[in-house]
């Protein structure tokens, strides 16, 4: 049977993992390379990796830690970040990633994930969509760090993007991001039942429980989380073992 | 020469395929090649695949590397690896296209709106971690790798063949990564080396003398897949 996957992921600026609350106020977590190791050895089933400068004087430094890491550690690595143009995707596929996350671009320039897609196979595009509720059952997408609003509904962004070519998902909900309250769980759910091909919840976990309702509640299939990682709060073997003890299929 | 030559047709991202096979044989000279000439004289192939069938089949033959390849696989250590299972039957319903045909049968898609056993929706691509269980293959008097029901069900009897070697030191149901739409459906079941169920099961290994392809990445499949590719470098069939 299928394993839903936990995916540890690692914020990176300036070389240094970092994590955020609701996108601001930044802590140090550590050097990426280490943490992925780290990772790796607890069992994590894949790792993500934003960029979340992003500009171009760093863009160097990322290619330099997506190398290194992909030398060491063989499971699938994805990076998001700065992605603006198909040669941006090449590069990150060619310095070790195995796909490539695209979110303000995509909506700047939908045909990005058409082109991309097309040219290296939907199986290495994800698509990380930042939404924020804006009324009941209604969710809207952001981009630039969440700092713009596009006025696009979430569920039917969604739905574009996969008819584009996505192979996959990332949902992120802007509200519970570093709040460590939970997913949003019915945005979550809204999303997954309305594609054919799978989300990664994000944004909000605070215990393992978070993770375990994510599956379960959500209907996702790989759940993202950051903080509770990397503070040592819980290790990738922990959560998986909760998840399995709420019969969730997992790889032990 | 080339120790191991990683068959490079311009589609996808080989270093991940190339850095595995480092890993796990850094003294072997292994290459990324699209040169015909390489493959012909390399000890072995490995060939992956990443993409649309049809993209790829194209690619293949735009760089005149369709002959080697296919000789390659009649002749020497060769590892398929996804779209590489793939290419090496008959026909795939992804974009009607012709493949190698080294092996009778075809490649067909998932079906639309699976459920698991609760209810869940099953996702499509096949993505993520899935157990491959092994097919229990007992020596037919015939000779033929029929397949037989197992002892404990009350087996004909013909006593165990050998695991084939690429599976050694990797437990049966272990875990490895897959992301696809497609899966091969073989016309002979003798070549059925193991199945993965999504809800049901399908074809994700085939073996044939010197051939074995894999529908998952052992490259990208932590330990299990790195013991894989592993036993392969060292495989004399």
């Amino acid at each position: 049977m299928l394993a839903k996957r936990i995916i540890p992921c690692l914020d990176v600026t300036h070389g240094r993992v970092v994590k955020g609350v609701s996108f601001v106020e930044l802590r140090d977590a550590g050097d990426p390379v280490e943490i992925a190791r780290r990772y790796d050895e607890q069992g994590a089933d894949e790792l993500t990796f934003l960029d979340i400068t992003a500009s171009s004087d760093d863009r160097g430094i990322i290619f330099r830690i997506i190398e290194q890491v992909a030398s060491q550690v063989f499971i699938p690595l994805t990076v998001g970040g700065g992605v603006r143009e198909v040669g941006d995707v090449r590069n990150l596929l060619n310095a070790g990633a195995d796909k490539v996350s695209i979110n303000t671009q995509a909506v700047l320039n939908p045909q990005l994930v058409a082109d991309a897609a097309s040219r290296y196979g939907s199986q290495c595009i994800v698509v990380a969509i930042d939404a924020k509720q804006v009324a009941a059952d209604r969710w809207e997408v952001f981009t630039h760090g969440g700092r713009r609003a596009t006025g696009l509904d979430a569920v039917e962004w969604a739905k574009k993007m996969q008819s584009l070519g996505a192979g996959e998902i990332l949902l992120t909900s802007m509200d519970r991001d570093g709040q460590k309250s939970g997913f949003d769980l019915l945005l979550t759910r809204r999303v997954t039942d309305a594609l054919e091909i799978p989300v990664i919840a994000s944004g909000g976990v605070g215990n393992l429980q978070h993770l375990a309702d994510g599956v379960t509640q959500g209907g996702a299939d790989a759940v993202l989380a950051a903080s509770i990682f990397h503070f040592g709060e819980y290790t990738v073997q922990q959560a998986k073992q909760f998840m399995a003890s709420q019969g969730i299929e997992v790889r032990l | 020469m080339t120790d191991v030559a990683i068959v490079d047709y311009g589609m996808g991202n080989l270093r991940s395929v190339e850095q595995a096979l480092r890993h796990v044989a850094p003294d072997l000279e292994i290459v990324v090649t699209d040169n015909a000439r390489v493959i012909e004289h390399a000890s072995r192939v490995v060939f992956p695949g990443q993409g649309a069938m049809p993209d790829c089949m194209r690619e293949l033959d735009a760089r005149g590397l369709r002959g080697a390849v296919m000789q390659a696989a009649k002749a020497k250590p060769f590892l398929g690896i996804c779209i590489g299972l793939q290419m090496l039957f008959e026909h795939s319903a992804e974009g009607d296209v012709a493949g190698l045909g080294v092996l009778k049968g075809e490649v067909v898609r998932f079906a639309p709106n699976m459920l698991d056993a609760r209810g869940g929706k099953l996702k499509v691509p096949h993505m993520g971690w899935n157990q491959v269980r092994r097919v229990s293959r007992f020596a037919s008097p015939r000779g033929d790798g029929a397949i037989a029901p197992s002892p404990s069900g009350g087996g004909l009897g013909w006593g165990n063949a050998p695991e084939h070697p690429l599976w050694a030191g990797i437990e049966d149901n272990a875990r490895f990564y897959y992301v696809h739409s497609y899966y091969v459906k073989p016309q002979d079941a003798a070549l059925i080396q193991a199945t993965s169920d999504y809800p049901d099961p399908f074809v994700c290994a085939v073996a044939q003398e010197n051939l074995f392809a894999v529908q998952f990445h052992p490259e990208k499949s932590q330990a299990a897949g790195l013991k894989l590719l592993q036993n392969f470098v060292h495989w004399n069939p």
